[in-house]
């Protein structure tokens, strides 16, 4: 029964999806309204369908009812609760039930908002979301049906991948998926701007808050996705240049360089071109993302089929790129440089140098992530490019947008004087060699995180520096000083909530340079009541036990800090043993502190309990890289503020 | 300036405090000396061969282990380490090692980065020639009284 | 070509990157070709799981398969597991020898499978590893066919089938041996 309502209502939401793509550009060309408003019901209809299909599959979930192949595959009676809930978007096929769901009701959000402000645009913008659906809903319908159903009725499910059985797999998805999405907004804005002509200023004002809000949920998707992968792959590590985590990284980038050309586009009136560019690359980017997920083109940790669904994807990406590039060639007239700088040392043209970085690290990123397919095509070799090869060509250029955050909210626009310059800089470059020298001084020898150190620290100078001044002014006008600072960023909340914002960018690279640094880690093999030592904490292996949870069995070894902060804790590695898996998968535990992690995982052990391998890791500064996602999102709700209205001075 | 200099100096010794805390002395060597460091920076140039894209220092998976074990082993036995990368690229190909020889066909990836850098200074050099030549009509002169108000006005606003 | 006309080449830039995605399809990335194919196969010095010594060199003048699987390696071990005991009973008296070695594995769960399938080639685990890494073995199962000279001639990749065991035998059968 299951299968067959939620296949009819995927298809009705098809054909509705595609009415009202056709329709509203067919209103926007004969200026008819009341074609525009039927396409308005029908994206209403789409989103009730999606949201009423997606209901029905968590029901089948949480009824257990294994007609439903997707339900059969991913999970089992032992399944909690809660997981069975997420399970939603556990696989392939729920996954693009997620991500129509989010399109569908960002287009209604668009339609509530924006239906009234931006009426050239507005039917274009409906067509571009509703195909967009449009296609997810074919893939879902044809691809990878969602609710396919079972030959025959198993007894029981096959269960949820073991490793997504964690709260991170509850919200990675969720964040990334809700930023991958929300890059539709503005993607569909930009080619509505381009179909009715209308590039100028318009289009992306309206869509600054869109993309602020996806840059920050891909943001966070992309935080808890290295938190994921920290604490439950047990490798320690966060990030592993995983062609899936660079498709998820590489729009970020170029959404990054948006959010500051944008600005530009704002002020000066400049790079209109290079923004719509931006966008349909950002969208794009995205696209491509999805498709690596879902093709196997390159073998991934995420990679989760292969077959036909690859082509889908692939063809409408080839769709979008090639339709966006034409539009832009068509309007390329009016959208022709209008540049004017007056000096090259000026805020533009940190931004500018800034958007340079963004893209050759996007070109970085994709280069290498692709090259395995290109060293393949070209001369049927199979290489590698993965951490090592990543990590070197990036760090320069990260390192680069790390002094251009310094730089650029500071300097003059237009042109910065040298008495600019000097008052705006001197202090903190200062205080930023002293740093390195002090560090350098204290032993450490490394240059890349002397240079870290040091430009985080010119960095955050910068950041005291405006505050301080900017408080003091308003200070010298009577204000107290906490209502100064308070009022200050209110008044200018997206300037200072861009500053808090670069403020835990530093914090997350203060975090990966110390983690990458000074993380030691050991393997080593105990007998019950032997201790180990590592980074001047100690441990002792106490013993293991079995136990049998729901769904799977599990060995867990028992260890005691003996020293240190969190000493007495207990720490308890354990290996689960779930029956459809055919390796047991490792279940690690730590003790999170603010500067060293302490973090085991259990390897192999004697079957009599007497002894374990484990591996002993002591992960220093890691925590700062979460505390710089809380920061993140501190710095994008003060961003996102509606503007105050100005008093009348 | 010295008051803003003090100013600023604050929080930034706190920041220095709070990484030098976090800083170790030389870390505590595990059970078996110098070969640790070394096992791990030769396996983390090699591709875990059961995982995804993990190295062979990093993954949790039993070949892996082995495989730690072999690289050991072959150090302990004099080997050095480009000698014990060649012995697993000899029977996996290219593919084992995690960042591609810098030689050959493949180092075209590592000069991509580079060109693509030097590609975009040079628009930025070109955009930037291009818009600064405009500006060559000369502002009609201004009071200068008004222009120093206008000047103290604006750098008292961020 | 009218000034005009040059920005239409814009779409045309996106064309190669996608030509080399659509590439993509037809590649398997967990298909890794072996260097080893064509060289000396290496020596190694094993105990099968009956306590006997299993050692490449003295198979010398014979067609060697090398077999590498698994207990946990479902369902292509227990695929290949019958095909290879056949191939072995038919081809013995004709100087072919089937080798075993299980790998990543527990000793009384490769025993089962050896109980399980009835099998009577010599079959030995491989506790380090180091023969796997030896010939590059990145999975489960993995056949290497070593020709009478010592050298490596065909590695197959996944279940070997009826088809490739015989095929790939009688051609190295034909060739001559290390004196004649």
């Amino acid at each position: 029964m299951i299968p067959e309502i939620g296949t009819g209502l995927l298809l009705v939401a098809l054909i509705l999806a595609l009415y009202g793509a056709v329709v509203a550009a067919l209103g926007a060309r004969r200026g008819r309204l009341a074609l525009v408003e039927s396409a308005q019901h029908a994206a209403l209809g789409v989103s009730v369908l999606l949201t009423a299909a997606m209901l029905l599959l968590i029901y089948a979930f949480l009824t257990f009812d294994f007609s439903v192949r997707y339900v059969a595959t991913n999970t089992n009676l032992g399944t909690p609760f809660y997981y069975r809930i997420t399970a939603l978007w556990g696989a392939l096929e729920g996954s693009i039930v997620l991500w129509a769901w989010m399109v569908g009701l960002y287009t209604l959000i668009v339609i509530l908002r924006h239906r009234t402000s931006a009426r050239e645009l507005y039917p274009w913008v409906l067509t571009v979301m509703l195909s967009v659906v449009a296609f997810f809903l074919l893939v879902m319908t044809v691809a990878a049906p969602v609710f396919a159903r079972m030959a025959t009725i198993p007894a029981d499910g096959r269960g949820l991948n073991p490793l997504l059985e964690d709260s991170g797999m509850i919200t990675h998805p969720v964040a990334l998926y809700l930023g991958f999405t929300g890059f539709t907004v503005p993607f569909a804005f930009a080619v509505a701007a381009l179909v009715t002509g209308r590039v100028g200023d318009f289009w992306i004002t309206t869509t600054r808050r869109w993309t602020i809000l996806a840059w920050y949920f891909l943001s966070l998707g992309l935080l808890i996705g290295g938190w994921w992968s920290y604490h439950v792959l047990g490798w320690g590590g966060y990030w592993a240049w995983d062609p899936v985590e660079n498709a998820a990284f590489m729009p970020w980038l170029t959404a990054t360089a948006l959010l500051h050309s944008v600005m530009i586009q704002e002020r000066r009136r400049m790079l209109r071109l290079w923004n719509i560019a931006l966008v349909v690359l950002t969208f794009s980017l995205t696209l491509f993302g999805t498709f690596l997920t879902r093709s196997g083109v390159i073998a991934s940790v995420h990679a989760f089929s292969q077959g036909s669904i690859g082509v889908f994807f692939l063809s409408f990406l080839a769709l979008v790129v090639l339709v966006s590039l034409a539009l832009i060639a068509w309007r390329w007239d009016t959208l022709g440089a209008q540049g004017e700088l007056d000096s090259v040392v000026s805020r533009e043209s940190a931004f500018l140098l800034n958007n340079v970085l963004l893209v050759a690290a996007t070109f970085t990123v994709f280069f290498g992530t692709v090259f395995p397919l290109l060293s393949e095509a070209v001369r049927d070799v199979k290489v590698s490019v993965g951490a090592p090869f990543f990590n070197q060509v990036n760090v320069p250029l990260f390192l680069s947008l790390i002094f251009l955050m310094g730089v650029g909210p500071l300097i003059a626009w237009r042109r910065a004087s040298v008495e600019n310059l000097r008052r705006n800089f001197l202090g903190p470059v200062i205080v930023g060699i002293v740093t390195a020298a002090v560090l350098w001084v204290l032993g450490i020898g490394s240059v890349l995180v002397l240079l870290s150190l040091g430009l985080t620290v010119f960095v955050a100078a910068t950041i005291a520096v405006d505050l301080v001044r900017a408080t003091r002014a308003r200070r010298r006008m009577g204000e107290r000083t906490l209502p100064a600072l308070g009022g200050l960023l209110r008044r200018h909340n997206r300037r200072y909530g861009g500053f808090v914002v670069h403020l835990a960018i530093l914090v997350v690279a203060v975090g990966v340079t110390g983690s990458q640094t000074w993380s030691v880690h050991t393997e080593t093999t105990l007998q019950r009541g032997e201790q180990a030592e590592l980074g001047g904490y100690r441990i002792r292996f106490d013993g293991l036990r079995e136990s049998q949870e729901s769904n799977h069995g599990k060995v867990t070894g028992s260890f005691t800090m003996l020293n240190g902060r969190g000493a007495g804790t207990v720490l308890e590695p354990a290996k689960k043993f779930y029956p459809q898996e055919q390796s047991p998968i490792a279940y690690v535990d730590y003790r999170l502190g603010l500067i060293d992690d302490v973090y085991l995982v259990l390897g192999d052990f004697a079957s009599d309990g007497t002894s374990a391998t484990v591996k002993f890791q002591v992960n220093r500064m890691v925590s700062w890289i979460w505390l710089g996602g809380v920061v993140l999102t501190l710095g994008t709700l003060l961003a996102v503020l509606p503007e105050p209205r100005r008093k009348a001075a | 300036m010295h008051a803003s200099a003090a100013r600023v100096v604050a929080p930034t010794t706190l920041i220095l405090l709070l990484l030098l805390s976090g800083c170790p002395p030389s870390a505590q060597q595990p059970s078996r000396p110098i070969d640790d460091r070394q096992v791990h920076e030769v396996a983390a140039d090699l591709r875990c061969v059961v995982c995804q894209n993990l190295s062979v220092a990093d993954s949790p998976s039993e070949m892996a282990a082995q495989m730690r074990a072999i690289v050991r082993e072959r150090l302990a036995a004099g080997e050095t380490p480009a000698q014990v990368r060649q012995y697993f690229v000899e029977r996996y190909g290219d593919w084992i090692l995690l960042a591609p020889p810098r030689r050959g066909f493949t180092l075209v990836v590592w000069v991509a980065p580079l060109v693509a850098v030097l590609v975009g200074l040079g628009v930025f050099t070109l955009l930037v020639r291009r818009w600064t030549s405009r500006q060559r009509t000369a502002p009609p002169p201004v009071d200068p009284a008004m222009s120093e108000r206008i000047r103290r006005e604006l750098e008292r606003e961020p | 070509m009218t000034r005009r006309a040059w920005r239409w080449l814009l779409p045309l830039t996106a064309v190669p990157v996608l030509t080399l995605l659509a590439y993509g399809f037809r590649l398997n990335p967990r298909d890794v070709p072996s260097p080893l194919v064509g060289r000396p196969a290496a020596a190694f010095a094993l105990t099968s799981f009956d306590g006997a010594p299993m050692t490449l060199e003295a198979l010398r003048g014979k067609v060697v398969v090398l077999n590498f699987w698994a207990s946990w390696c479902y369902p292509a071990c227990y695929e290949e597991a019958p095909v290879l005991e056949r191939g072995w009973r038919s081809y013995r008296d004709r100087g072919v020898v089937v080798l075993g070695v299980d790998i990543q594995d527990k000793d009384d769960a490769g025993r089962k499978f050896i109980r399980d399938f009835s099998l009577t080639f010599p079959n030995a685990p491989d506790p380090s590893g180091k023969v796997s890494v030896d010939y590059g073995v990145y999975g489960v199962p993995e056949t290497f066919f070593i020709d009478r000279r010592g050298r490596i001639r065909v590695k197959h990749v996944s279940a070997v089938t009826e088809q490739v065991f015989r095929d790939t035998v009688e051609t190295l059968l034909a060739e001559p041996g290390p004196d004649g």
